[in-house]
């Protein structure tokens, strides 16, 4: 092994540049940007300001969408885990072949465009779709699905579902199955086993797949951007409209800003609650 | 051994479903012969996968999406290998910066990238240019490459290279004709996430594209959201095949669990 500092650098130090300088540097830039003053008039000013901070964080408009972003991302959060921790667990039991087949089938569509993915619910949720159809068959009326709340929370949970099931899974593996059943024997009830051994363990992996997820949602685009429709916004399809449609640069980098910031915080609360848990856990 | 009871296989059953559904809508109503988004009930056709072919707007997004994802699979890949060396080989003063600086693209929504680069790209002047857009893919697939190279670095035995270094090989020949066959299928598996999720990006690519790079993935967005008409339907059916193919391809090559759940 060489102690030289050179050959490392020389390794690293092309990807390290165009790191440096495509990462640190937009983002700076458009730190920059949202401090700019703005005018619909003339555009961009050299003038500073934080005039678009107070702006999104005071008007009722902005604050709305940002609530509906984490309600929304955290309703996905809980779904996916009530849906995706028993699944792991049910793959995790499974014989050879079926394993590694439902295995890919879960987490397979993780390949699909998004795009796909969000066209699909709304085939199945639109007014003549597949969804409804079956509604009418049992006697029930058209329900309004598509460009609600409820079509987005449907489609997010579907295209975010494998990132809760594989850090679970991964989890799962870890547990030998051998010391469930030792806890069976030794007179625990199915549930207190589930709860006493098998949780502990998955409980980690559910920590990390829920920080995944609600990440992931909070900055989803293309699901309310093309299940939403043009009334029903998040924050990112927010701040694709300040850029695109209203061209207000500055105020867009200001909520793309805040949302990074959020998305930071959050991963840093996480982080000290999983180091704070595995530190309970070695006594 | 523990079995499944019959609810726990009903759950499953049901998540399977929900897991498959919107894609198999889609591959029905691609096949319609009707205008609308209709299941085909009384006959297959073909005419909206024609349609698709006809259609030169989505041919060109198609061709971009491949070039796009190729070369930016390929500059990640020349850029994550040496990276993962130094990472994993030599302890060095902002080694753990470093690292953290390759896998920051992972905690940055692509959202906040996508605007970044777009303020970037118009302060220097490389709004619309392909060789940008190339670079910005680079950031956002890199990590996903270096993360399998460091953990195919990182299962490696030592003693082939150190056998070969006694026997007299450059250090640069070891690499070529022991560590890297050795690692090679964190390499090419690296290169097929890469590519994948280059082809696929989105959020980040509507912001730095313009009509003449646009890609599949944003060309897609902007038609569904203006009209809706079976053509989409068909489009993404042959998405999934080409999804459903690299997917094969890339387990029977190294098994795929492998590679997105990243076992050893």
């Amino acid at each position: 092994m060489s102690r030289s500092v050179a050959t490392p650098l020389m390794l690293a130090s092309p990807g390290a540049v165009l790191f440096a300088g495509l990462v640190i540097v937009p983002l700076v830039l458009t730190l920059i940007l949202s401090f700019l003053a703005y005018d619909h008039a003339t555009g961009i000013k050299d003038s500073w300001t934080l005039a678009h901070y107070v702006h999104v964080l005071s008007d009722s408009y902005y604050l709305g969408i940002f609530w509906r972003t984490l309600r929304l991302a955290a309703l996905t959060t809980l779904i996916c885990a009530l849906i995706g921790a028993p699944e792991a667990y049910i793959l995790s039991r499974m014989r050879s072949p079926w394993r590694s087949v439902f295995l890919l089938v879960i987490i397979g569509p993780l390949l699909v465009s998004v795009v796909v993915r969000a066209f699909g619910w709304s085939m199945l949720l639109g007014s003549t779709g597949l969804v409804n159809a079956a509604l009418h068959a049992i006697g029930l009326g058209p329900v309004r699905l598509l460009y609600t709340e409820t079509a987005i929370v449907i489609a997010l949970v579907h295209v975010m579902l494998p990132f809760m099931v594989i850090p679970v899974w991964t989890a799962l593996q870890k547990l030998d199955p051998m010391i469930e059943a030792a806890a069976w024997t030794l007179g625990a009830s199915r549930f207190s086993a589930l709860r006493r051994v098998v949780m502990p363990q998955v409980s980690m992996g559910l920590l990390s797949g829920s920080l995944i997820v609600f990440g992931l949602s909070a900055s989803a685009f293309a699901i309310p951007g093309l299940l939403g429709g043009r009334r029903l916004k998040m924050a990112a399809t927010l701040v694709y409209d300040e850029y695109m449609h209203e061209l207000n640069w500055p105020l867009g980098a200001a909520i793309a800003i805040l949302v990074l910031v959020a998305n930071l915080v959050i991963m840093l609360a996480y982080n000290r609650a999983v180091e704070a848990r595995a530190r309970r856990m070695l006594g | 051994m523990q079995k499944n009871g019959p609810v726990a296989l009903l759950f499953h059953a049901l998540v399977v479903a929900f897991v498959l559904a919107p894609l198999v809508v889609i591959c029905l109503v691609a096949f319609t012969p009707e205008n609308t988004l209709t299941m085909p009930t009384t006959a297959f056709s073909l005419r909206w996968f024609r349609a698709v072919f006809e259609h030169p707007d989505f041919v060109t997004a198609f061709g971009n999406s491949l070039w796009l994802a190729t070369i930016a699979a390929s500059i990640s890949v020349a850029i994550a290998v040496p990276a993962g060396l130094a990472i994993d080989r030599y302890r060095f003063p902002g080694r753990d910066a470093l690292n953290g600086l390759f896998l920051s693209p992972l905690i940055i929504p692509h959202l906040v990238l996508g605007v970044a680069f777009l303020r970037l790209f118009a302060l220097i002047g490389a709004t619309g240019s392909f060789a940008w857009l190339v670079l910005s893919h680079v950031i956002i697939v890199t990590p996903y490459v270096l993360r399998l190279v460091l953990a195919a670095l990182s299962g490696l035995d030592r003693s082939a290279e150190q056998a070969a270094m006694t026997l007299g090989a450059s250090r640069f020949t070891v690499f070529r004709r022991v560590t890297a066959p050795m690692i090679l299928p964190g390499i090419s598996g690296g290169w097929l996430i890469a590519f994948i999720n280059s082809f696929d990006e989105l959020t980040m690519s509507i912001f730095v594209t313009s009509p003449a790079t646009v890609t599949l993935p944003v060309r897609m967005y902007m038609y569904a959201t203006e009209s809706i008409d079976p053509m989409m339907a068909a489009v993404s059916a042959l998405m999934i095949a080409l999804t459903a193919l690299a997917m094969l391809a890339l387990d029977r090559v190294f098994g795929l669990d492998k590679i997105l759940v990243g076992e050893k």
